[in-house]
């Protein structure tokens, strides 16, 4: 793809402007990384340790940033005050969108975490300090790099919220180089170094996770947990936890009401809000659909029939996982107007981006639920007299079905708030609510802005609760 | 007529054999135990009863009809077996009825039909309704097995199924199974490494050893007349003593014992082992020197003058209804014992007894 000489590229690679990128995009992916880790953990410990009363309504409100896009947000943080258009402001908006992507993974291992493994330790004279160290870290250690992980690909690939704190970073500038001179020469080199870094990123999970097996020993049944009494440090959590969700949620929500009512710009275009909405669910449906049956085959073939070929066809989709939408955009740019130029900003070629972007996460769900369902049911409904087809109709589907829908929620999820691949791909006045409510709060038109906001975060708001009950079912 | 019948059955996983020319009968409406250690082959063979496996020789029939080693291989759905896999494998989509309904035809589900078979295993009726994350692990396995029994299969096959439960729950479950069976008429192999389970539930008990058949006979006979020193060290405690046999008995460190009478009725002839039937087991080896066994309960305790044997105690294991008892041997040679005393004659650790024994004995080359 690249018809650029060695010279050429020296020159667009080393130069000031990639130092600062460079710098920028690393200190941001650290910090990120670090407070969503923090805050992720903190949030899901108190949640399933301690005696915290409300539970329930706690776990909501910490999943419930992911209904909320992170140029949303940031959209809400910068009508409120400049401040954060700043190194800090940057890392703070995006661990408040994104932390929950820690959350939810360590809640759920938190869970299924022997609580005997606890009682043991505190026998052998550990303080609750020590215990949380030395047997609930290294227990919630695969959910936290994994969390930590989708952390840093969402920084490396986050644009809007970016572009709106204006904080450059590798994703922006290349956006930028491309959109002002069509100069693909410049987004390209830009591109190969972002693939780089997400490839790197993957790598060190892959390293620091390692091979050891978690697995609890011994069949015994497990008891819920005791809840650690917070006793006088209770206001305390309480209050930590409340100024949470009212940076998290309470910030952006209220600032996209203020918009919307007493915004001078604010106006309700039924016909064209109707239109954003019905595109963005259209688009959003085909795509869960899609690539849920994508992921059944590859699920299939992973679970059942290990072995070198289907663990390297499981292994490519992930790439997908770690390339950030605007490099998949790119490419599919590239390649449709040198080879297949009728696809060129078609539905088609949208929906492969999101299918390259997307598939590991449905891909995830149905392996999950495939793995429940153990051959040997399957081989009891044939003992029983059904046949290959009534098999798959009265057993395996139906066990699967929770897997299905899950990775068709979270599909749907992802596409209706992706911002970056669709500004490059979709089709000319094909607006969704995410691409609309861009066009108008990048124009600084915030009030007309905030209804697409909405609708947006209405439309999130079921997936989102069906991940946070997932996360919280007994295993 | 035998129900089950498996011939010359052979099976091998990547250059390893798993099964080497099992040859098994099931008389109809029997419930044999197929016995041996993890790993020896009794779930492939179990699996291919089912086919859920081809054998690579051999031939499996069922009610006369060949099912496996024939021209073309009856698939699963189409052998009428029930299967009954560990810890259950119910559905976990349907309610416990939904289960026991799956396997029939939808004109034969009816409440009647589910009302008798839940009567059958003693499950109240306000199970079905029940989903099977809420039943315990022993109703789950009732819903297992009446799910199997629903559509009256020639065969019921169940594999380990009570090892997922706890000990106290899991003879219950097994009589409870044992009970139903008798009561449907159905012939049923079951699969266990639990020689207890195997003994007090099965009609007919196969002993199986690194994929072969090493005895076949009833619960008592396996017991009292075990084909070879394995199989009797395998099928409950068992002492195994040097002896010379001469005139009817077999002189060993506890005194002189009888020898069994002629071999019962466990006529399968087992592969590789000491197999001769004769008046007293084995013929002595050219130096008259044959091996005994004694098993723990036939080992008496008493006053240490006079006795055949004498040992100090150095370990006893009280539970209530009796007591495992073992001992050290004096003499040049030290030799260990397990006696099984009744709890009213149990001796301290440290004293000094006198052995003798009853009861008479097989002997083995």
């Amino acid at each position: 793809m690249l018809t650029l000489d060695p010279a050429d590229l020296r020159d667009l690679l080393v130069r000031p402007r990639v130092g600062e990128l460079l710098v920028n995009t690393v200190g941001l992916l650290v910090g990120a990384v670090a407070l969503s880790v923090v805050l992720g953990v903190g949030c899901a410990w108190v949640v399933e340790r301690t005696d915290l009363p409300g539970t329930r309504g706690w776990h909501a409100l910490f999943a419930a940033p992911l209904a909320v896009p992170a140029f949303v947000s940031s959209y809400g943080w910068v009508s409120v005050t400049h401040a954060v258009q700043s190194y800090a402001g940057a890392v703070l908006v995006v661990s408040l969108s994104y932390f929950p992507l820690v959350y939810l993974p360590v809640v759920a291992a938190l869970r299924g975490l022997d609580p005997a493994l606890e009682e043991v330790a505190h026998s052998l004279r550990q303080s609750r300090a020590a215990t949380f160290w030395r047997v609930i870290l290294p227990g919630v250690r695969p959910a936290v790099l994994g969390g930590a992980l989708l952390v840093g690909l969402h920084v490396l690939a986050e644009f809007g919220a970016l572009q709106t704190l204006g904080f450059p970073t590798f994703t922006t500038a290349i956006y930028d180089s491309y959109r002002s001179s069509f100069n693909s020469g410049s987004a390209n080199v830009l591109a190969s170094v972002l693939v780089l870094g997400c490839l790197l990123l993957l790598l060190g999970e892959l390293r620091l996770r390692g091979s050891r097996s978690l697995s609890r020993v011994g069949g015994g049944s497990s008891r819920p947990v005791e809840p650690m009494p917070l006793g006088r440090a209770g206001f305390g959590v309480l209050t930590a936890a409340a100024l949470l969700a009212v940076l998290a949620l309470g910030v952006p929500v209220a600032s996209l009401v203020r918009w919307l009512v007493v915004g001078s710009s604010t106006a309700f275009p039924v016909a064209e809000l109707a239109t954003a909405t019905a595109t963005s669910i259209a688009l959003a449906a085909a795509a869960a659909v899609l690539v849920t049956a994508m992921a059944v085959p590859v699920a299939w073939l992973a679970v059942r029939h290990r072995g070198a070929l289907s663990t390297l066809v499981e292994r490519c989709t992930y790439v997908g996982h770690a390339l950030p939408g605007i490099v998949v955009a790119l490419a599919l740019v590239a390649v449709s107007i040198r080879l297949v130029r009728p696809l060129y900003q078609t539905v088609p070629l949208l929906l492969v981006a999101y299918a390259i972007l997307f598939l590991p996460r449905a891909l995830v769900s149905v392996r999950s639920s495939l793995e429940l369902a153990a051959p040997v049911l399957e081989d009891v409904a044939r003992s029983l007299g059904t046949g290959t087809a009534a098999t798959l109709r009265r057993v395996t589907l139906p066990v699967i079905a929770p897997g299905l829908g899950a990775g068709a929620a979270l599909v749907f999820l992802a596409v209706s708030t992706e911002l970056t691949a669709t500004l490059l791909l979709a089709p000319i006045g094909a607006g969704t609510l995410a691409t609309e409510f861009w066009s108008n709060s990048s124009a600084v038109r915030y009030g007309a802005a905030a209804p697409y906001a909405l609708l947006l975060i209405t439309l999130s708001v079921p997936a989102t609760y069906l991940l946070g009950r997932q996360a919280r079912v007994r295993p | 007529m035998s129900s089950v019948s498996v011939r010359s059955l052979g099976k091998g996983f990547g250059g390893r054999t798993v099964l080497d020319g099992i040859d098994l009968d099931v008389p109809h409406g029997q419930l044999m135990a197929v016995l041996g250690p993890s790993g020896c082959g009794k779930t492939t063979l179990l699996r291919i009863i089912a086919g859920f496996l081809a054998p690579d020789a051999g031939a499996v029939t069922l009610d006369g009809s060949v099912v496996a080693g024939g021209r073309r291989p009856v698939p699963p759905q189409h052998r009428r077996v029930g299967y009954v896999p560990q810890e259950g494998a119910l559905f976990p989509h349907l309610s416990a009825g939904g289960n026991i309904m799956f396997g029939l035809p939808r004109r034969d589900r009816g409440e009647d039909r589910l009302a008798e078979l839940l009567e059958l295993v003693e499950l109240p009726a306000d199970v079905a309704a029940a989903h099977p994350h809420q039943l315990s692990g022993g109703q789950q396995q009732r819903v297992a097995l009446a799910r199997a029994l629903a559509p009256r299969p020639r065969v019921v096959l169940l594999d380990e199924p009570f090892s997922s439960l706890d000990a106290a729950l899991r003879e219950n479950a097994g009589r409870a199974v044992s009970r139903v069976l008798r009561a449907a008429g159905t012939t049923a192999i079951l699969v266990t490494h639990d020689q207890g389970e195997a003994l007090s539930l099965a009609d007919q008990v196969a002993v199986m050893r690194a994929g072969r058949l090493a005895q076949v006979a009833a619960p008592v006979d396996l017991y009292h007349d075990p084909a070879d020193v394995e199989v009797a060290t395998f099928v409950g405690g068992a002492c195994v003593l040097p002896a010379r046999v001469h005139g009817g008995y077999a002189t060993c460190l506890l005194g002189d014992l009888p020898l069994h009478p002629v071999r019962g009725a466990t006529e399968t002839a087992p592969r590789g082992g000491a197999g001769e039937v004769g008046v007293a087991g084995s013929a002595p080896g050219a130096d008259g020197l044959v091996h005994v066994v004694v098993r723990p309960e036939q080992i008496l305790l008493g006053a240490a003058d006079g006795a055949p044997a004498r040992a100090v105690v150095s370990e006893v294991g009280f539970y209530g209804h009796d007591a495992t008892v073992r001992l050290r041997v004096e003499g040049a040679d030290p030799v260990t014992l397990v006696a099984r005393v009744s709890s009213d004659g149990v001796p301290a650790v440290g004293d000094r007894v006198g052995l003798s024994a009853r009861g008479p004995v097989r002997t083995y080359r």
